[in-house]
């Protein structure tokens, strides 16, 4: 089980409560789609996604983005026990989904950047260290049942 | 592999950031040493807290040196030859931490320029800083 401090509790909580999910989700699997045109490969009923263009403007990208957002908020509710939380999230991307686990990490690297990006100098190396905390407990929980 | 515009892109942004190279470096150090305490270990002989005149002048250095190399990256081996054997043969990094480092300098980038570090200037300056590590680490073995 992974051990929160309070401090840790509370910018994690107030990053969330901060944001817009429909601002942040989109921009955040754009970024990703652009920045690893790799990862597009999962996306390929979505329609037009060959430009940076393209993907700024597509409507399920944000859409998806929003919603991948809010896949978040199930390891905010459950802090003492985000591994548990993600079991059948996991065995989805691993079986169903066939999604290699290192695009989790690179997703959640393009948010990282996208709130900083939003929170500009109150971003700081101490929050960097939270937030990336949180994001690497939920990437971890997200790889537990690839087999 | 960098488009004609992309170079152009890397090489505006470092222009633009040169007369703030200090803070820049500075914060990108700081946030590797607070994310990565291992990379601390590099710099055991030097006070890099917060605000110290070593991380400061430490990481002034390292971002003119990017800022040097995105003047013409076709060039990037011959401008840092002397970087890649001061870095291959005395100080002997772990490659990884050019991955971290990069992260990092991408973070503050991005709590620097806000909305103007658009996906496209994101990509385009990870490629950079890929390249730019990579160049760097040719003479490790």
């Amino acid at each position: 089980m992974v051990k929160w401090t309070d401090e840790e509790r509370k910018v994690i909580s107030s990053i969330f409560s901060n944001l817009d999910y429909d601002d942040i989700g989109p921009k955040a699997l754009r970024r990703c789609l652009v920045v690893y045109p790799w990862t597009q490969r999962h996306f390929s009923s979505f329609g037009d996604l060959t430009t940076a263009a393209a993907i700024m403007k597509n409507e399920k990208v944000a859409a998806h983005g929003t919603k991948v957002l809010h896949g978040l908020d199930r390891a905010l509710k459950n802090m003492n026990n985000i591994k548990a939380t993600y079991t059948e999230l996991s065995i989805l991307h691993s079986e169903k989904l066939h999604v290699d686990p290192d695009n989790f990490r690179l997703l959640a690297d393009c948010l990282t950047i996208t709130i900083a990006a939003k929170m500009g100098e109150s971003f700081t190396a101490a929050t960097q260290v939270i937030f990336q905390k949180f994001l690497c407990v939920v990437v971890s929980a997200l790889g537990k049942q690839y087999h | 592999m960098l488009s004609a515009r992309e170079k152009e892109l890397i090489s505006e942004i470092w222009e633009r950031l040169t007369p703030v190279a200090e803070d820049i470096g500075a914060e990108a150090l700081l946030r590797m040493f607070a994310t990565q305490p291992g990379s601390k270990t590099y710099f055991s002989h030097l006070d890099i807290s917060p605000s110290s005149a070593h991380l400061r002048s430490h990481g002034q250095k390292i971002v003119l040196a990017i800022a040097e190399g995105a003047k013409d990256i076709s060039q990037l081996a011959i401008t840092l030859g002397p970087l890649q054997t001061l870095h291959a043969y005395q100080l002997r990094i772990d490659p990884t931490n050019f991955k971290f480092f990069s992260h990092c300098m991408l973070v503050t980038l991005a709590a620097h320029m806000r909305k103007d570090f658009t996906p496209v200037a994101h990509a385009a300056m990870d490629k950079y800083l890929s390249a730019f590590a990579a160049v760097l680490s040719e003479k490790f073995r």
